[in-house]
């Protein structure tokens, strides 16, 4: 199966380790990885912000770049949710919808299209905080948030769990948002930065030494909180982990 | 049009208070939990939404029709019924009503409209006394200050806030905190007052059309006194709180008191239809803006809302922020999508006041999609010229880069370069606001597009 990656522009920046890890894990699972090398960013600053008159080119180069892949996988949440649910600067053609409906986040792509469920080569002995980012859980449906009374389901923790040793913590309030927002993060610090340092309290006062999550943005966010803080707390990206990141 | 509210920084001063902000996400956050509990324990809560939301979508598509009908079958009961266009509209008439009558006392329970229509001062400059009845109403009339939260208007204040507030206007023991000794001391303080008003006025959650009915859901039995000891009721009713049948009531009935407080149900669920004998009853059927919105077509959802405040207390920024941080008649999620249609400029921060996180429109027990309002109000905002300059010239900047990948390379340039300029493209000088609280993440040693440059490109040929 051929498959394109779709690097957010933060993490090819800070991350390229996730960017890796992403690609290897696609390559065990017998995928053939391309990587458009003239891709930048999904847009999503510049729609969050308002701004689809500045989004228009950064969007149109993304439709150029993927149109033609069945498959586009990329290892951030809140970014394949830009191109699925406002990827609206640019004309909405074939081009268009045949991108935004066939990107896919990470987890999703493991769990629903290639339906894996093992990763015999991954161990991880430690305690993990699993974070659903908001656009995650929310929007591209990884699992079901707290607010609706509908069955339980999670398919990063199933994802999790095909992992030798791992366990985890569960904070006590597990759906919470982090506080990242994109430029919300700077736009309003204060909130921000508040609503980071209680979400890595809880995650510590459960007891995770890793906070675990398919949305790097908000680890960046939340890291930053921690060790600013003095916490204990690790932070890496669900595909390290189900790419046997040894630790 | 008056200055933009300022999100950030009234927040700012919300967070340093320690006791404030913690007691105040605390108890916001216990409310959710019992909504929860509550919402959990019906099977078909799920239903219930979709149907609630459903009645609404329909009474909203078809509300001519059904105004009318609701002041045909008042009239015929005997009630008074006027039209208000405005705040200015509804503010006059209720005056005209008082003055006419030689009214000088009002007693009322809560009602957002009215604070809507910032009636309160407009009837006091006039000689009328108004006396807000609910006790956290009250709290606030006193404190000059409006509603921080729509069903517990002073959630921002500790008792010992209260009890500075009441020993300044009631006389109550400064030192003495105990909500028991404080609530009863309002109530020894407002007792005479229900006797001595020559009306009282109430709002109103739910106007049925079928039958002429307002129906009002309180918890303090302050309603019930307001409407039934003076000689004449006044209701507010916005337009938008019609819905058809009698029967329908049933279904908002079940949600709103869960959704709010996670209680089963209000402890008063009054339905006025008609005067009391030797009384008079008045409706003031109140648009206010309600019709433009109804013209919006990516907004007129918001009228569906039921004014539980649900979306307030799982709001994990308006949890930090507090609820006087939005500025206006309206907080938390649902003031981000309301209070943009009264004044575009003056709350241009508030859709931003957001992480888009989703929350809100999942416990809305009317389903209105609350953070993709906020997400277009933000286009709205933009389109008008509202956001700052530097924020305006950095998003043109990061547009004309992210577009072109070429120049996009190059300007990102090496690995060390690539920390500060990243985010530099989305925003102005942001490391200042990032570190303040925040480390900024590691350098790596080089972006994955070199890393893969160095072990693919060469592989792959
Ligand atoms: S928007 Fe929904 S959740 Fe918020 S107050 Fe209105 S009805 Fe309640």
């Amino acid at each position: 199966m051929q498959v394109a990656l779709f690097v957010p522009c933060f993490i090819d920046a800070y991350y390229p380790e996730v960017a890796v890890a992403t690609l290897e894990l696609l390559e065990r699972l017998g995928c053939t990885v391309v990587y458009p090398e003239n891709q930048t960013c999904c847009g999503q600053p510049l729609g969050n912000s308002g701004c689809e008159d500045d989004a228009r080119a950064c969007e149109t180069l993304f439709v150029n770049n993927f149109a033609d892949f069945d498959y586009v996988v990329s290892p951030s949440g809140s970014c394949v949710h830009h191109v699925r649910d406002h990827l609206t600067a640019v004309p909405q053609d074939a081009r268009t919808q045949k991108v935004r409906s066939n990107t896919y986040e990470l987890v999703e792509f493991l769990y629903d299209v290639l339906k894996v469920r093992e990763f015999p080569w991954a161990e991880f002995p430690h305690k993990v905080g699993l974070h659903n980012s908001c656009g995650t859980l929310r929007r591209l449906g990884h699992a079901q948030p707290s607010e609706l009374n509908l069955p339980f389901f999670s398919k990063p923790l199933e994802l999790l769990q095909g992992v030798r040793g791992i366990s985890f913590a569960t904070p006590a309030r597990p759906d919470e948002c982090c506080g990242f927002g994109g430029t919300f993060s700077v736009g309003e610090e204060p909130v921000s930065a508040r609503m980071g340092q209680d979400k890595v309290r809880d995650h510590c006062n459960a007891g995770a030494e890793y906070i675990v999550s398919a949305d790097m943005s908000c680890l960046m966010h939340q890291k930053g909180c921690s060790d600013r803080l003095g916490l204990p707390l690790k932070f890496l990206h669900i595909a390290q982990v189900l790419n046997g990141v040894k630790e | 049009m008056s200055k933009p509210v300022d999100h950030v920084n009234i927040a700012r001063k919300f967070i340093a208070d320690e006791d404030h902000i913690q007691f105040h996400d605390k108890r916001l956050w216990s409310m959710r939990e019992l909504r929860d509990k509550q919402a959990h324990g019906i099977p078909e809560w799920e239903d219930l939404r979709a149907l609630a939301s459903q009645i609404k979508e329909h009474t909203l598509s078809n509300l001519a029709g059904y105004l009318e009908e609701f002041e045909r079958k008042a009239k015929a009961n005997g009630v008074i019924v006027h039209w208000a266009a405005d705040a200015a509209e509804h503010n006059r008439i209720v005056h005209e009503i008082l003055s006419s009558r030689g009214v000088d006392l009002l007693v009322k329970s809560k009602s957002m409209l009215t604070e809507e229509c910032d009636m309160r001062p407009y009837l006091e400059e006039r000689g009328i006394e108004v006396v807000e009845t609910d006790l956290g109403e009250r709290i606030q009339q006193f404190d000059n200050e409006p509603p921080s939260h729509i069903v517990v208007p002073p959630i921002h204040k500790l008792a010992r806030d209260v009890a500075e507030v009441f020993a300044d206007h009631i006389g109550t023991d400064r030192n003495n905190a105990d909500p028991h000794y404080l609530a009863e001391s309002m109530r020894q303080a407002t007792r005479p007052k229900f006797i001595r008003a020559g009306a009282g006025m109430t709002g109103c959650n739910f106007a049925v059309a079928e039958t002429g009915t307002v129906t009002v859901c309180t918890n303090e039995g302050n309603c019930d006194l307001s409407a039934n000891v003076p000689p004449l009721h006044i209701a507010s009713i916005g337009i938008e709180k019609l819905i058809p049948r009698m029967s329908d009531l049933g279904v908002f009935i079940r949600l709103l008191s869960r959704s709010a407080l996670g209680s089963p149900i209000t402890q008063y669920t009054s339905h006025f239809s008609r005067p009391r004998e030797g009384s008079e009853l008045h409706y003031i059927l109140v648009d206010n803006g309600r019709s433009k919105r109804l013209a919006m077509e990516d907004f007129w959802y918001s009228l569906k809302c039921i004014r539980c405040g649900a979306c307030m207390n799982t709001c994990p920024v308006y949890r930090r922020s507090g609820g006087l941080s939005y500025g206006g008649v309206y907080a938390g999620p649902i003031g981000a999508i309301i209070n943009p249609t009264f004044d575009l400029k003056k709350y241009s921060a508030l859709p931003f006041a957001s992480t888009l996180n989703g929350s809100c429109s999942n416990v809305c027990p009317v389903k209105i999609n609350i953070h993709e309002q906020i997400y277009k109000w933000r286009q709205i905002v933009a389109e008008a010229g509202y956001l700052s300059f530097s924020k305006k010239m950095s998003m043109r900047f990061a547009g004309k880069l992210l577009g072109d990948p070429k120049r996009y390379r190059k300007w990102m340039g090496g690995a060390p370069q690539l920390l500060a300029k990243l985010p530099r493209a989305f925003l102005y000088n942001p490391m200042n606001a990032w570190g303040k609280q925040r480390e900024m993440p590691e350098a790596p040693k080089q972006s994955f597009h070199e890393w893969y440059a160095e072990n693919r490109k060469k592989e792959n040929k």
